[in-house]
């Protein structure tokens, strides 16, 4: 078995026009800024994959990542928890003209819906947010005298994700804190391309520290030294 | 306002006090922004375990610049450091800390507390770019929720009010506030007064506050130590 892909090119290829696309990372820790900026070159290139779905905690920062995504034209539609960041113009703009369209989804339910959908739980019960605005038009129900709200799974296309070292199989280990939604993406999405900052043989990961199965993963790109989203937007680095 | 307003107490001061009432070895969320600011003030001998949804429990102080590894960052995207003992989770097992009760304190800001318990603190009308983040998860499931800020609006509004104006974040969550001018336990939907300022009275107090205040067992005084901001 060998899930590894040359280039992040070929490893976003086969991504269609109008998919819902899953993107690791917690503000630019675990972000896969390589995978992203192949998306965005094809999208260049081609003209497709537009009309996208993408799902992530933020909406980009800066003029890098999702930000150059929705900058290109290329996002229709963010689900995220929160859509702010230290430079958040591209999304804010396009969002106030109508440009853009906005699920906000409370955090932890993100989560949650993103791990149910991986573990095939299709609605499931949460105290978050109910009797607030973001509860409207959803089911509730009394548990053990207090009331729950029903959500449901989130499944996607395809997930982008970064992780720290993989194997040939597609076991993943992450870095620090950079780990957040990846591994839930992981499990969450009909086809899953990760770029690893490593890539190893099978073995090369003890198992007992694998963090990600690879039965979760189809695509392995290597990607060494790859860029960080904050160090980037730290320096003023954009993708244009 | 028809109240006299006594010099409330600085955001340090708020904080400080709240950090008073955090046990040895608690397990504590501290929302982004003003109560990051309790971590600074944990009593000696007392060390409670910092989490942050982004998943990690136990980090410590900021690096110093220059130093920073921006794979390791807090729920406000900052830079932490991790403390020996420390453990990195992905975010589904950290909202489970959150929602299944796993921690002992969560403390965040607010825009009202109503006497409910009902807290608003995500926005504030219907303009704008909407962000909720983890605020509507962090009110359920922490055994204690409690709030800190200033007793009014900075035009001088209320900001303990009998029912919220502004969107809510969590139905009946919170249990104590801690002002810039009192202690104040929820419960049973009402207010009880349990620590004020001295030198203010009772009366003022209750005119600064947008819904009654009841007292039910002792009343102390509310001393904290001259800090800087």
């Amino acid at each position: 078995m060998d899930k590894t892909i040359a280039t992040p090119a070929a490893a976003v290829e086969g991504i269609a026009d109008g998919a819902s696309v899953m993107i690791g990372g917690f503000g630019g820790s675990g972000a896969p800024i390589e995978l992203i900026h192949a998306l965005i070159d094809r999208f260049r290139a081609t003209g497709s994959p537009g009309g996208l779905t993408v799902i992530n905690n933020n909406a980009g920062n800066g003029r890098i990542g999702i930000a150059a995504m929705i900058d290109a034209g290329m996002v229709a539609k963010m689900i995220c928890s929160f859509p702010r960041s230290s430079d958040p113009r591209a999304f804010t703009e396009r969002y106030l003209a109508g440009g853009i369209a906005l699920e906000l989804v409370p955090q932890g339910t993100l989560a949650e819906r993103i791990r149910a959908a991986g573990a095939g739980i299709p609605a499931f019960y949460t105290p978050t947010s109910f009797g607030t605005e973001l509860a409207e038009g959803k089911p509730v129900a009394e548990f053990d005298g207090r009331m729950y709200v029903q959500e449901r799974w989130l499944k996607a296309d395809v997930a982008l994700v970064k992780a720290e070292t993989a194997d040939r199989h597609g076991n993943l280990t992450y870095r620090l804190a950079a780990r957040n939604f990846n591994p839930l993406m992981c499990m969450a999405a009909a086809r899953t391309v990760v770029q690893a900052s490593r890539v190893v043989a099978a073995g090369g990961i003890d198992p007992e520290l694998v963090v990600t199965p690879g039965i979760f993963v189809d695509a392995v790109v290597e990607v060494r030294e790859p860029q960080q989203e904050e160090a980037l937007i730290r320096a003023g680095v954009g993708y244009a | 306002m028809t109240g006299t307003m006594v010099k409330g107490l600085t955001n340090a001061q708020i904080a400080w006090r709240a950090a008073q009432d955090i046990a040895d070895g608690a397990y504590v969320n501290l929302g982004i922004g003003f109560p990051e600011m309790v971590a600074r003030y944990q009593p000696p001998g007392r060390q409670a375990i910092f989490h942050t949804e982004n998943g990690v429990l136990d980090f410590g102080e900021a690096p110093p610049a220059g130093q920073e590894d921006w794979d390791l960052i807090n729920a406000g995207k900052k830079a932490i450091t991790l403390k020996p003992g420390a453990a990195i989770f992905h975010h589904a097992d950290s909202f489970a800390m959150v929602r299944g009760g796993h921690l002992d304190v969560a403390i965040l800001g607010a825009y009202q507390v109503a006497e409910t318990g009902d807290l608003a603190n995500w926005r504030v009308g219907s303009k704008g770019v909407p962000a909720v983040g983890g605020a509507m998860d962090l009110v359920h499931g922490a055994k204690r929720v409690a709030v800190i800020t200033d007793h009014v609006t900075r035009d001088g509004q209320p900001k303990l009010v009998d029912r919220c104006t502004f969107p809510l974040t969590g139905v009946a969550c919170v249990t104590r506030v801690y002002t810039s001018h009192a202690v104040v336990d929820i419960a049973e939907g009402r207010f009880v007064l349990r620590e004020k300022l001295p030198g203010q009275s009772l009366e003022d107090l209750q005119a600064m506050t947008g819904a009654r205040l009841h007292l039910d067992g002792p009343l102390t005084d509310l001393t904290v130590p001259e800090l800087a901001e």
